[in-house]
């Protein structure tokens, strides 16, 4: 009489699981390092971007512009001695990525901090967690107001103008210059929308807003929301919208024949990718920036278009050297402004470095830092947002003009727009900043 | 004696048996969880909600002879609960679990009632709609369900009573291998069991198993309940490990990788969903590697996990029908002889 396998080799099952977990065990035991992703000669750096999804035209392009940065900055010997490594992650933008692959990073690819991780939806996911893991999480790519609060997240720091800070001084443009027009608001049913919405509250007076509507990233469709903006009325459209829904709702206004005075977020306005994005989706019909001529918009770093102002010219030189298979646009200078403040950070954080090094030396140096920015870094100990105002400008054939003196504020309904006049240097002469 | 030790190592009651399976199970996964790097330890905690959801499915669709397209969408049920009673209502882990389940299973009860009415493909159409549809209503009704933005929760923390030191990682895995083995001795039992083989004979021949007194419709429901139940906690699991419940997660592509690694794992065997849940979890970390392998280009790469998991599911339907599971026990009826030779002779008297 034989008895079924297992019965009788139910030991071997056993002695091969056993083995298994012993090589498994041997495989992920690690030296745990006092500060990871650090040593003498190097630093490792992970980021999560939307290299595919809807946020991917154009903003898939930041993380290689920061890497070519990175990689421009250690040919000069790097930073301290030590060469930045910067290991990016494709989220798509759909937040339940973007918790697996910080997750990822963090525990297995042991990263020093995070650089840059993009998107509001996306990052407020792993902000938490950061923070617990006591990971520094540097120069979000996003403005939502909600990075800024240094006692309850002291790991996260923001970087662009917070969204409200924009909203805010858009909306004294168009108190300012449209007084009494009928203002409609086309924005993302996230934090990013609902912050730039509060700061279009905060100054233009609420019975001039005659129609505001959200959608879902994601959708694929602008039609019923521009419809009803339409038919509110309205003269003054306000976009806080992402690239591709900049496009498409520009192309469902001009199918529709309505054509409002156009004030939008430096979010969704790069003329070169919302050129290209209305072009893909028109399926060629629409070519160029037509759609988006005259728009009101800000910005707060050097316009792609100002070939004469230094830091464009040096962002090109490391673009046509590290990068130039990518458009140069308002994406690539944005990764290398963002990657140019991390060098500034690591160089203040000093040789000897561990994560609160570097989370200190932003609290104490970085409202100091000079760089890209047309304003300063609001950093202190207890305020973590990012560029403190904008400056004013409108799209003119197909890039953006300076329009008045960069404004200043804070996020409080009651701050003050104040201009800014300091002065932007020209960078260092090797373009890597030192301490 | 031997005769002894043959009953104490293979005890006779099939409840006796799936403890001592639970309890073994347990132990494996408790030296398991040491032995393993913090993100191998979430890499479990991951595996095993989704062995929670295969092992439900695998009950329907492998005992019971049910098609279900639709599991992601009732995970999402699962993971909508938890995050709204312990995210905004502040429940503890355990009855917001509870909850996750039984709401999942009253979800179970309508589609599955519908369920008895329809037979393969429409029986698939309807869970497919449901798995389309379901996670839509979370953006249909932002204020109470997030929206893209999706619910966020605090992570669960680790008792006081095992130290401060203790990792977060090792935490959720505890939490969902105690669901995972819950689930494994429910549905041990339930398979061996009158009511296990009532299943069968429901998949096997309707009428037959009707003129034996069975009630089809009823069998039919409840194993589409148990198998929701099992979803509602996986899904439940899931938004505890990722502290999460956001429609991105529910995609379609869920529901159809979880009847991928329900057929690729052996249809019907709890062991079965063991390999598809290891499958599950290991297969997107390949699928990069090849794509870097090949340096893809992005667009590529972030498709290629879909194209693996159609690519595989054919070709193992064809030359493999039985799934991972089908081929151990075929390597075993060919080891089996071979080994005997090798075996001191006291074994094999029963």
């Amino acid at each position: 009489m034989t008895l079924p396998f297992r019965a009788r080799y139910g030991w071997l099952v056993v002695l091969v699981v056993a083995g298994g977990i012993g090589i498994a065990a041997c495989g992920s035991s690690s030296s745990s390092s006092s500060s990871p992703g650090v040593t003498s000669t190097s630093i490792t750096f992970g980021t999560h971007q939307p290299l595919t999804g809807p946020a991917a035209p154009g903003y898939s392009e930041i993380a290689p512009a920061a890497q070519a940065y990175f990689n421009y900055v250690n040919a000069h010997g790097g930073v301290n001695g030590r060469k930045i490594h910067l290991i990016t992650k494709d989220d798509a933008y759909n937040p339940t990525n973007t918790v697996n692959v910080v997750h990822q990073l963090v525990l297995q690819s042991k990263v020093f901090g995070i650089f840059d991780g993009l998107g509001t939806p996306t990052h407020t996911k792993v902000v938490g967690y950061l923070n617990a893991s006591k990971v520094p999480d540097l120069f979000v790519a996003s403005g939502c107001p909600c990075w800024d609060n240094g006692s309850s997240q002291p790991y996260t720091f923001g970087w662009l103008t917070n969204y409200t800070i924009e909203g805010k001084i858009l909306g004294q443009y168009i108190k300012q210059h449209f007084a009494g027009k009928k203002v409609a608001v086309l924005y993302q049913d996230d934090d990013f929308g609902r912050g730039g919405l509060t700061g279009i509250k905060d100054e233009v007076p609420a019975s001039d807003i005659v129609a505001t509507r959200p959608y879902e990233s994601g959708t694929t469709t602008l039609a019923p929301q521009i419809t009803a903006l339409k038919a509110s009325g309205a003269t003054v459209l306000v976009d806080f919208t992402v690239p591709i829904y900049t496009a498409i709702g520009q192309l469902t206004s001009f199918t529709l024949g309505w054509k409002p005075q156009l004030v939008i977020s430096n979010v969704g306005i790069d003329p070169t990718t919302v050129g290209a994005l209305l072009k893909t989706v028109s399926k060629g019909k629409a070519s160029g920036t037509g759609l988006i001529e005259g728009a009101i918009t800000d910005y707060y770093l050097p316009s792609v278009g100002d070939t004469s102002n230094p830091w464009i010219q040096l962002f090109k030189k490391v673009h046509d050297q590290y990068d130039s298979s990518a458009p140069f646009d308002g994406n690539v200078t944005f990764g290398m402004a963002s990657a140019y403040t991390l060098v500034q950070a690591l160089a203040a954080a000093g040789k000897n470095l561990t994560r609160q090094d570097l989370v200190n030396a932003v609290e104490k140096f970085g409202a100091s830092w000079k760089g890209p920015g047309l304003v300063p870094f609001r950093y202190s100990k207890t305020d973590h947002g990012g560029y403190a105002g904008v400056q004013m400008g409108v799209v003119r054939g197909g890039t953006v003009v300076q329009s008045g003196a960069p404004l200043v504020t804070d996020p409080s309904p009651s701050g003050a727009i104040t201009p800014y006049n300091g002065t932007q240097p020209a960078p260092p002469a090797n373009g890597v900043p030192t301490k | 004696m031997t005769a002894l030790a043959a009953r104490v190592s293979r005890p006779r009651s099939t409840l006796l048996r799936s403890l001592g399976i639970v309890l073994a199970g347990a132990l494996i996964l408790l030296l398991l969880t040491y032995l393993l790097s913090a993100y191998d330890d979430l890499q479990l905690a991951t595996g095993a909600y989704y062995f929670i959801v295969l092992a439900g499915l695998t009950v329907l669709i492998g005992a019971n002879g049910q098609i279900s397209l639709g599991h992601g969408a009732l995970m999402a049920v699962g993971a909508y609960t938890v995050a709204l009673l312990i995210g905004k209502e502040g429940w503890a882990l355990v009855p917001a679990l509870i909850a996750a389940v039984l709401c999942t299973a009253l979800v179970g009860i309508a589609v599955g009632a519908a369920a008895t009415r329809l037979r393969g493909p429409y029986l698939a159409g309807v869970t497919l709609a449901l798995a389309v549809g379901l996670p839509g209503l979370a953006e249909r009704f932002p204020s109470t369900f997030g929206g893209a933005n999706g619910l966020a929760l605090n992570p669960p923390t680790p008792p006081s009573a095992l130290g401060s030191s203790f990792p977060l990682e090792r935490w959720e895995a505890w939490i969902a291998c105690v669901g995972a083995l819950l689930v494994v001795f429910v549905l041990h039992n339930l398979l061996r069991s009158g009511s296990g083989r009532g299943l069968r004979a429901v998949r096997d021949d309707e009428i037959a198993a009707s003129l034996c007194g069975l009630h089809v419709a009823r069998t039919q429901t409840l194993t589409f309940v148990i198998s929701s139940a099992c979803a509602g906690l996986g899904g439940g699991m899931l938004a505890v490990v990722l502290q999460l419940a956001q429609p991105g997660a529910f995609p379609l592509q869920l529901s159809l990788s979880l009847l991928t690694g329900v057929v690729l794992g052996g249809l019907g065997s709890l062991v079965g969903a063991i390999w598809g849940a290891a499958l599950l979890v290991l297969l997107p970390g390949w699928s990069n590697d090849l794509a870097h392998a090949f340096s893809l280009s992005q667009n590529v790469s972030a498709n290629l996990q879909l194209a693996i998991y159609g690519v595989v599911l054919i070709g193992a339907l064809l030359a493999w029908p039985s799934g991972i599971q089908g081929g151990v026990r075929a390597l075993g009826r060919w080891l089996a002889p071979r080994l005997d030779r090798f075996k001191p002779t006291t074994g094999g008297e029963r």
